[in-house]
Formats: C-alpha cells, sequence, structure tokens
C-alpha cells in the first residue's frame, strides 16, 4: 500500500475530546478513542490511513499543542527545466 | 522508508508548560470546544510568523481569557475589566517599538469596557485588538452581554432577550467604523475550515499593519462558547453560522492605510522630558541628625475634606527632611468631601516593611467616628489625639492615653477651620518630639503660597503644641512624664 501522504500525532493527554478534528478531517481519519484518558475524555486518535496533511484539524482544535500534522517528504527529482518557466514566474 | 516532516505544531510562541495547576500544566484552562484556543493559536502563528516575539506585549482581559498571561510567552499585561485599551494605549505610547494586542470579550470590551474601545479607537491608538464576541458572559456563568442575540436565553434574561426591555444587540465593528481614525475593521467566525483560516488572515492583516505603524486595527471573532450555550462544540459552530451570523454580518469594515499624521507628537522618553539623560546634580540626603528619636506611626482619620490625607503627606514629607525612611498610605471614598478618609504615615530609621500600620502608636482621630472605629487599634502604649474639647458619650475603654485637642476651635478662633490639621500637627509634635518645629514651618514655607495662610498655618502649629503642652504639664519630654499626665476625660 502506498504510503499515504500526511500523518497526524495527537498528544491524548492534552486533547479534550471534542471531536472537532473528526469531524473536520476530509477523508475521515480520525476518530474518538474508545477509552477514556486520565481527564475522562475519549482522547482523538489517527486511524493511521489516508491522511493528506492539508493541516485542518491542527486549526480547527483549540489546544495548542494536540495536533502535529506532518507530510511526507517527496524526493526531489531532477526535473528537465521547463522552457521560459522563469519568465512565467515574474 | 519515507519520511515525514512536521508541517504545523504547537507555536513556539506558547511556553512548553504553562504555570498553573500542577497537574494541569500541559493543557489549557478553556472547555471543550471553546474558541479562544482557536483564537490563541492564531494570533502565536502570527506573532512567530512576524518574528516579533520580542517585541509583542498582549494585554488580557477579564472574562475566561483573563488567564491568557499562562500560555503566551511574550510580554503580558493583566488588565481591569473592560480597561485593556487604555492599559494597551499606555504600553504602546510609551514603548512605540511595541506590538501591543489587547485581547477582550464581549463582556469586557461591550459592556463595561465600552468607553474604553471607543476612545482607543477614536484616538487612532497603534494598536490591536482581538474582540472575542460569544455573545455571553462565559466566565460569570451565562449572564446576558450587549452582543447577546434576541430571544437568547441567559441567567438575565431568562425568557430570552427582548428588544423592549434589554435592546438590541450591540454591532462593535459597525460602530468603531463610523469613527474617522481606524485603519482596519473586520468581523470573522470560527464556524468552519473555511472561516477559521479566513480568521487567521485577519488576524494575520491586524498584526501586519502595527508592524508597519499604521494605526488602530480591530478584529471581531465571533466564537463558540459550548459550556455556556448547553450544546457540543459542535452544535455550537453551526449556531455560530446559523443564528450569529446574520445578526453580526462578516466582513471588512474598514481598510485604509493613513499617512502618518502632520500633526503627530515627537515621540521621547520619560526620562528625556524630565531631563534625567543629562549628568545630575548629586542631591544627598540630610543623615538623621536625632538618632535617638523613636520611630513613629501614625493614622490619622476623620471626614474627607479636613485635610487628613494633606496632614499625613506634611507629617511624610517632614520625616524625609530629617532623613527618615517613610511612607504614606492614604485611603479614601469615592466621595471628595464628607465621605471617610484615614491614612498611614510611617516615620522610621529602617527601611518601612509594609506602609500599613495595624497598631499606631498614635491615632489623630478628627471627627467622633473616626474615635468609635480606630481606637481600640492604637498600641497600649500609644495616644489618641481627638479633635474635641471632651470626650463623646459611650467610647469603650482603651489603654491608650486620650488627648482632647479642640483644633476645629482653635483654627476658627486663628481666622480659618482650613487650619485644623495643622493645630493637630503641632499637638503630635508636641506629644512626640520626633521632629523638630522648625521643620514643619520650613515645609509650610515651601508648600503654602498664600502669605496670609502660611501666617494662620504657623500659628494653628505653635497653638496646637501650646494645647497640648497644657495637658501634658510643664515638662515637655512626654515620654518621661507618661505617669504623671492628666489627660483630658
Ligand atoms: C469590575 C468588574 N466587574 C464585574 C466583574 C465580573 N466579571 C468577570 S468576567 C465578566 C464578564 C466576562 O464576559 P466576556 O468579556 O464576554 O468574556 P468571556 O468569559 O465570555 O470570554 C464579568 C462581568 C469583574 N471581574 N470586575
Ligand atoms: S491533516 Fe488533514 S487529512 Fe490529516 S488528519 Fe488532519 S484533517 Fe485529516
Ligand atoms: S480537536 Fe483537538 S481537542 Fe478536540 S478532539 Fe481533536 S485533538 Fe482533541
Ligand atoms: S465558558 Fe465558554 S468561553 Fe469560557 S472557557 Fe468555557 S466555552 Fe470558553
Ligand atoms: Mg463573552
Amino acid at each position: 500500500m502506498a504510503q499515504a501522504r500526511g500523518k497526524v500525532t495527537i498528544d491524548t493527554e492534552e486533547c479534550k475530546g471534542c471531536g472537532l478534528c473528526v469531524d473536520a478531517c476530509p477523508p475521515k481519519c480520525l476518530e474518538l478513542l474508545p477509552g477514556l484518558n486520565p481527564y475522562g475524555v475519549h482522547p482523538a486518535r489517527y486511524t493511521g490511513m489516508n491522511c493528506s496533511g492539508c493541516g485542518i484539524c491542527f486549526y480547527v482544535c483549540p489546544e495548542p499543542g494536540a495536533i502535529t500534522v506532518y507530510r511526507l517528504i517527496v524526493p526531489k527529482v531532477a526535473q528537465p527545466p521547463k522552457e521560459g518557466s522563469h519568465a512565467a514566474t515574474l | 522508508m519515507d519520511e515525514y516532516q512536521v508541517i504545523e505544531s504547537k507555536s513556539p510562541v506558547f511556553y512548553d508548560k504553562y504555570v498553573r495547576k500542577s497537574e494541569l500544566q500541559h493543557q489549557t484552562h478553556y472547555c471543550p470546544g471553546c474558541g479562544h484556543g482557536v483564537v490563541h493559536k492564531l494570533i502565536a502563528e502570527a506573532i512567530a510568523d512576524l518574528g516579533v516575539q520580542d517585541r509583542a506585549i498582549l494585554v488580557t482581559p477579564v472574562g475566561c481569557s483573563v488567564f491568557a498571561y499562562y500560555y503566551f510567552d511574550m510580554g503580558n499585561v493583566q488588565a481591569a475589566h473592560g480597561r485593556a485599551p487604555a492599559v494597551a494605549t499606555a504600553v504602546k505610547r510609551s514603548n512605540p517599538e511595541s506590538i501591543v494586542i489587547g485581547y477582550q470579550g464581549d463582556g469586557d470590551l461591550a459592556a463595561i469596557g465600552t468607553a474604553e474601545i471607543v476612545h482607543a479607537a477614536n484616538r487612532g491608538e497603534k494598536i490591536t485588538i482581538f474582540f472575542v464576541n460569544n455573545a455571553i458572559y462565559g466566565m460569570t456563568g451565562g449572564q446576558m452581554a450587549p452582543t447577546t442575540l434576541i430571544g437568547q436565553y441567559s441567567t438575565t434574561s431568562p425568557w430570552g432577550r427582548r428588544p423592549s426591555n434589554e435592546g438590541y444587540p450591540l454591532r462593535m465593528a459597525e460602530l468603531l467604523a463610523t469613527l474617522e481614525a481606524p485603519v482596519y475593521i473586520e468581523r470573522v467566525a470560527l464556524c468552519d475550515n473555511k472561516n477559521i483560516m479566513k480568521t487567521r488572515k485577519a488576524v494575520r492583516k491586524a498584526l501586519e499593519l502595527q508592524r508597519d505603524g499604521a494605526g488602530f486595527s480591530f478584529i471581531e471573532i465571533l466564537s463558540p462558547c459550548p459550556t455556556i450555550w448547553k450544546m457540543t462544540p459542535q452544535e455550537s459552530r453551526k449556531w455560530i453560522e446559523e443564528k450569529m451570523l446574520a445578526v453580526f454580518p462578516l466582513g471588512v469594515f474598514r481598510d485604509r492605510k493613513l499617512a502618518p499624521m502632520a500633526d503627530a507628537v515627537p515621540q521621547t522618553s520619560v526620562t528625556k522630558l524630565l531631563g534625567l539623560d543629562k549628568p545630575q546634580e548629586v542631591v544627598t540626603r540630610p543623615m538623621a541628625v536625632k538618632d535617638s528619636q523613636p520611630d513613629l506611626t501614625v493614622k490619622i482619620a476623620g471626614f474627607g475634606g479636613q485635610g487628613v490625607l494633606l496632614l499625613g503627606q506634611i507629617l511624610a514629607e517632614m520625616g524625609m527632611r530629617e532623613g527618615r525612611e517613610v511612607s504614606w498610605l492614604p485611603s479614601y471614598g469615592p466621595e471628595m468631601r464628607s465621605g471617610s478618609a484615614h491614612c498611614h504615615v510611617c516615620l522610621s530609621h529602617e527601611r518601612v516593611g509594609s506602609p500599613v500600620i495595624e497598631h499606631p502608636d498614635v491615632l489623630i482621630a478628627m471627627n467622633e467616628p473616626s474615635l468609635h472605629k480606630f481606637s481600640k487599634m492604637v498600641e497600649a502604649h500609644g495616644t489618641i489625639l481627638y479633635n474635641s474639647d471632651k470626650l463623646p458619650a459611650g467610647l469603650p475603654p482603651c489603654e491608650a492615653k486620650i488627648y482632647c485637642v479642640p483644633a476645629l476651635e482653635i483654627a476658627d478662633g486663628l481666622g480659618t477651620t482650613k487650619a485644623t490639621n495643622m493645630v493637630m500637627l503641632g499637638a503630635l509634635l508636641e506629644l512626640t518630639h520626633t521632629l523638630p518645629r522648625e521643620t514643619a514651618l520650613a515645609l509650610l514655607k515651601a508648600k503654602v503660597r498664600n502669605v496670609k495662610l502660611l501666617d494662620v498655618d504657623c500659628q494653628a502649629i505653635d497653638a496646637g503644641m501650646a494645647c497640648l503642652r497644657k495637658q501634658l504639664g510643664p515638662a515637655t519630654d512626654a515620654h518621661a512624664h507618661d505617669g504623671e499626665l492628666a489627660p483630658c476625660s
């Protein structure tokens, strides 16, 4: 299976289980854990599949550090320079 | 194996650990799904990206976000309820290089602080205000705010807000947009991803404008309060979209870049203004001349208008002239006259630890209520000087000695009751011998411009001294004769 373009980690102790990230994630790759964390809430968790690394969950989450979003580093492939591409970006 | 890089993570503008309740230092104090956290994140991100963390100062309100200083690793000032724009004004004007952010709720900004925000905006203060409008007083448990919607329930609009009784929701962005000075005003909402990203842009834009030296910027953010609204975090987002947007339309209400005003006051520092940047003549304080004199604590109490505070000030200044460590702590009610006033004065050979005196050596009671109220506080070996020719009936027994000094009548006899406090000063000088009469006269000469009044003041001091001397007996050292003294009764 191809590696997902993104991934997230969630600090289950900082997460307050509001579920906003779960709702907002476009590919629906987050869920609330059935178990409770020490503070009595069901924290969010990455299902491990299909994250695009879009960052939406980070911005809807009210907690400063509950979510960290990663994106796959695409190895640089030597691209043939496009004709006139330099001028086009000016 | 494929490698990942972090693209979104906790902003370095937040502390790693929050200095709050020990077991909760890794999370904020906000309810799950509260909008305040999102606003915090957007502000932190913009500050980090603009590279202004070192010179950013956050002025926090009273409301749920009162503890924002737990989180932001930057300058923090916590203002009294509604006063953030006034505090931010001072911070910005005294540190023009700083980036000053006011953070306020709708109760804070649109109720108790309406005057402050209007005038700061009208003056075009070069500050940025983030106005978190959740249509309710969150912190205090859900009272109606000026921004509460028509029909919305709150503890103080239990039948829903009715225009006939509580008026209409106040639109602060529109209201401020009627003013000339503001350069940027926008209303945004935290109702969905798209709008959160618009909020992110607005926050950044406002801070960029301040960085570039533009004037007043104001971002109103419609923000969910799931707890008080009694909704799930998801329902609260929907409620913003369905109910709040109709009353508080989103958009930019002002976007103007002002050229610097031609009449702008040149910036200077307080040090320069006072001429303290030039080499100073070294002023050495006179050494304590009478080191054998005891320390003295005095409480002076009476009505406002009796010169209570001024008497304390004069006493403290006399102490300074004599090389003492002094403190003067005034306390007065809202009324300038006829309310009660008192002050504490310490004259000491050592640094004054606390200006509050629990048991004064001397109480100067300028009226009867003060005598009743404070006589029991006086030290057992202490003294009370009472402004009357006789003690009132029903005074509870107290260990301190009481001398009656009819200061009001004496001053009146000299031509003005204004000198009543000076009669008391004379009595105090005679009683304690802590400070010389000459110092009092020199100080008054420097302070009182009116020659006639100065003369009366000096006579009043002497009359007060004479009055007490009569009661103390022929010897002048009160303390040496404690046993034989004949206080009035
Ligand atoms: C001078 C003063 N008056 C009243 C209060 C009580 N008080 C504390 S917070 C608050 C309202 C806060 O509402 P808001 O500004 O909307 O903030 P929120 O909690 O909703 O974010 C009030 C009235 C106070 N602390 N100080
Ligand atoms: S980064 Fe985007 S895709 Fe990945 S979990 Fe967050 S919201 Fe979902
Ligand atoms: S949005 Fe944040 S706090 Fe809420 S469930 Fe997701 S990770 Fe937890
Ligand atoms: S009461 Fe409302 S505004 Fe206050 S922390 Fe809770 S959700 Fe946020
Ligand atoms: Mg509020």
